[in-house]
């Protein structure tokens, strides 16, 4: 006999109840769910606040000694102990700008063709090949770098260099390891990103904003460019926000064809660091608590970043989606 | 005039028609990434791979042959553990969402777990080590087993709930019409409903930590030998491909090639199916 007329939805549980009803309650277990299910949801929350305290206090020994300088000092010499970051914040600023700069297009357009241009089974097949894309391990990707993208570009950059020989910052020897191979190698990665949830987003425009557009002579062109993508503008700004998110905290693939090389090049063919390639590659062989307290920042400087592109790019989906759905 | 209005007009149409070719240009290249990737890896991969690969041990420098049986068992032990940490409190999480939040709290737990979704996979590495690996100063396959767990809670938790609210109204009204309480009501008959879409579920989410290197490289490390128990350092296929591909080996080149072939093929396999499955039992998880 079930003791409470409350309603099936998922409200919380009336607390009003007598003690009678608390009893029945517990009896039938309804108490007993909330409160497991509950300790399991919180500690996500838990686990969460955890990390941020670890890190927080994993990395005080290093916040202490540099203070600020840390972000804008250069010099990493974990045998001096003095430890800047200036060059990994580089390298991870420099090679996600690279791949924002060649994924945005690729992505909104490719998104745009599978919304708006495609036939719907042609449509669903490609987005699913592409979602697979976004399944392929980093690893993966790296392996490919290393041993296809870098003889690849080897090949085709001193051309590019010679062609563009006025363009000050992409000159120099090439090595094929350098930022510019890991801004290609991220923009492959974050494709998958922008493209699905872009496509999601043009497609939850309403379908009276092209009609008026082509009722007006528009050809299908500029429906799209001056109605569709302005009206579909917040969501396709946050899928470009999650992966630059996506692209700042990536590791494996970045690190196997970075260089490298921490120091801050004038090139960007010239090999570099990032944040994450420099945990990858020192973390687990760092001695001393100052060592690794310095990485530790890093990650909580990582940590810091991702965080607050991730919100903004949630905020930005969901406001479109809200008024797509009016 | 009209001959500016033709031209204006036939300006147009040819940008109309420049850019939409652009714009499939950009699809085919995406689309061809994968292929790309996919064709490669099975050509180099599937190759070289022989009985040897999911048999032997790895063979010392300069010695030619072995294989990656210890990465393999020790990339399963790993995923178990994960699992074990990740789905009873994603799943459990996910059924207080689905069925008993409602408030504030709910809104919390659902922005924290959208917080640790996006939080980048080698600082889940530096947190299992924090925790686990610096108060016992030893790698362990325990704190590899962490890292995945706790980052596989977060798609648990969303898609459990996702699946549980798909659960028809109707059938929560049928078992208490029939007498249940709701718990009864959700354990008996929301949750059975909803199995099929949340084994899916786990399979996938299994499938995105498998392939996960960056939290292993300093919790569970590698190991080039068998490990016994969860108290040593293990190897796994991620950080085998990792370490084989920067090194300067030949021969281990082709068994990093190898050993993605293995994985990636493990990992979209189960991707693909995971899809059909949800595609023909209800709206795609995202």
């Amino acid at each position: 006999m079930s003791a409470s007329p409350t309603t099936i939805d998922a409200g919380p549980p009336a607390s009003s109840g007598g003690a009678s009803t608390f009893w029945k309650r517990l009896r039938a277990g309804d108490e007993v769910s909330i409160a497991i299910t509950f300790l399991c949801a919180f500690t996500v929350v838990l686990v969460t606040g955890l990390l941020v305290y670890e890190l927080w206090g994993k990395s005080a020994i290093s916040r202490h000694a540099f203070g600020w300088n840390f972000l804008f000092t250069s010099t990493w010499d974990p045998v001096a102990g003095q430890f800047g970051s200036l060059p990994f914040v580089y390298g991870t600023l420099v090679t996600t700008a690279l791949a924002m700069i060649i994924g945005i297009p690729l992505g909104v357009g490719a998104a745009i063709f599978l919304a708006e241009l495609a036939p719907p089974g042609l449509s669903s097949a490609l987005s699913f090949l592409i979602e697979l894309l976004a399944a392929v391990p980093s690893v993966i990707i790296g392996l490919l770098g290393i041993f296809i993208m870098v003889p690849i570009l080897q090949q085709v950059v001193p051309h590019i260099q010679e062609a563009l020989s006025f363009i000050p910052f992409i000159q120099g020897p090439f090595y094929g390891v350098s930022l510019f191979t890991a801004g290609v190698v991220l923009a492959i990665m974050i494709l998958p990103f922008i493209i699905s949830i872009s496509r999601e987003v043009i497609l939850s425009v309403p379908n009276d904003q092209r009609e008026g557009a082509l009722a007006l002579g528009a050809t299908r062109w500029e429906t799209t460019w001056n109605v569709v993508v302005p009206y579909a503008r917040n969501g396709i700004a946050g899928s470009i926000f999650l992966a630059l998110a996506r692209a700042m905290g990536e590791t494996m693939a970045v690190t196997m064809v970075v260089g490298n090389d921490p120091k801050i090049p004038h090139s960007l063919m010239a090999p570099g660091y990032s944040i994450a390639a420099v945990i990858a590659n020192e973390f687990a062989e760092a001695p001393g608590d100052l060592y690794q307290g310095a990485l530790i920042e890093l990650g909580l400087v990582l940590f810091g970043v991702t965080i607050l592109v991730n919100g903004a790019a949630r905020l930005l989906v969901m406001s479109t989606e809200k008024k797509g759905s009016k | 005039m009209t001959t500016t209005s033709t031209w204006n007009r036939i300006r147009r149409k040819s940008v109309n028609v420049i850019m939409l070719a652009l714009t499939a240009l950009c699809t085919l290249f995406a689309a061809g990434a994968l292929v790309f990737i996919l064709g490669y890896l099975f050509v180099h991969g599937a190759r070289s791979l022989d009985v040897n690969f999911f048999t032997q041990l790895p063979k010392p420098v300069g010695e030619t042959g072995g294989g990656m049986a210890n990465a393999i068992v020790g990339s399963g032990k790993l995923l178990l553990l994960a699992m074990l940490v990740g789905v009873p409190i994603g799943f459990l999480g996910g059924v207080y969402l689905a069925e008993f939040g409602g408030t504030g709290f709910s809104f919390l737990v659902r922005y924290v777990t959208d917080l640790l979704n996006g939080v980048p996979s080698i600082i889940m590495g530096i947190f299992a080590f924090t925790i686990i690996v610096l108060p016992q100063k030893h790698f362990s396959t325990l704190a590899g087993g962490l890292a995945l767990g706790i980052m596989m809670i977060p798609i648990a938790i969303r898609s459990s709930e996702e699946f549980l609210r798909n659960v028809p109204l109707a059938l929560r009204e049928g078992a208490m019409a029939l007498g249940a309480s709701k718990s009864r009501a959700i354990w008996s008959v929301v949750i059975p409903a909803a199995k099929a879409g949340l084994i899916t579920g786990l399979m996938l989410n299994l499938a995105r930590v498998a392939g996960e290197t960056a939290p292993l490289l300093f919790t569970a490390f590698g190991n080039r030998f068998w490990s016994n128990g969860w108290e040593q350092p293990t190897a796994s296929l991620p950080v085998m491909i990792y370490t084989y591909a920067i090194s300067p080996y030949d021969d281990w080149h082709q068994q990093a090639w190898s050993a993605g072939f293995v994985l990636l093929a493990l990992v979209l396999g189960v991707n693909i199916l995971s899809r059909i499955i949800l595609a023909q039992k209800g709206p795609a998880l995202r």
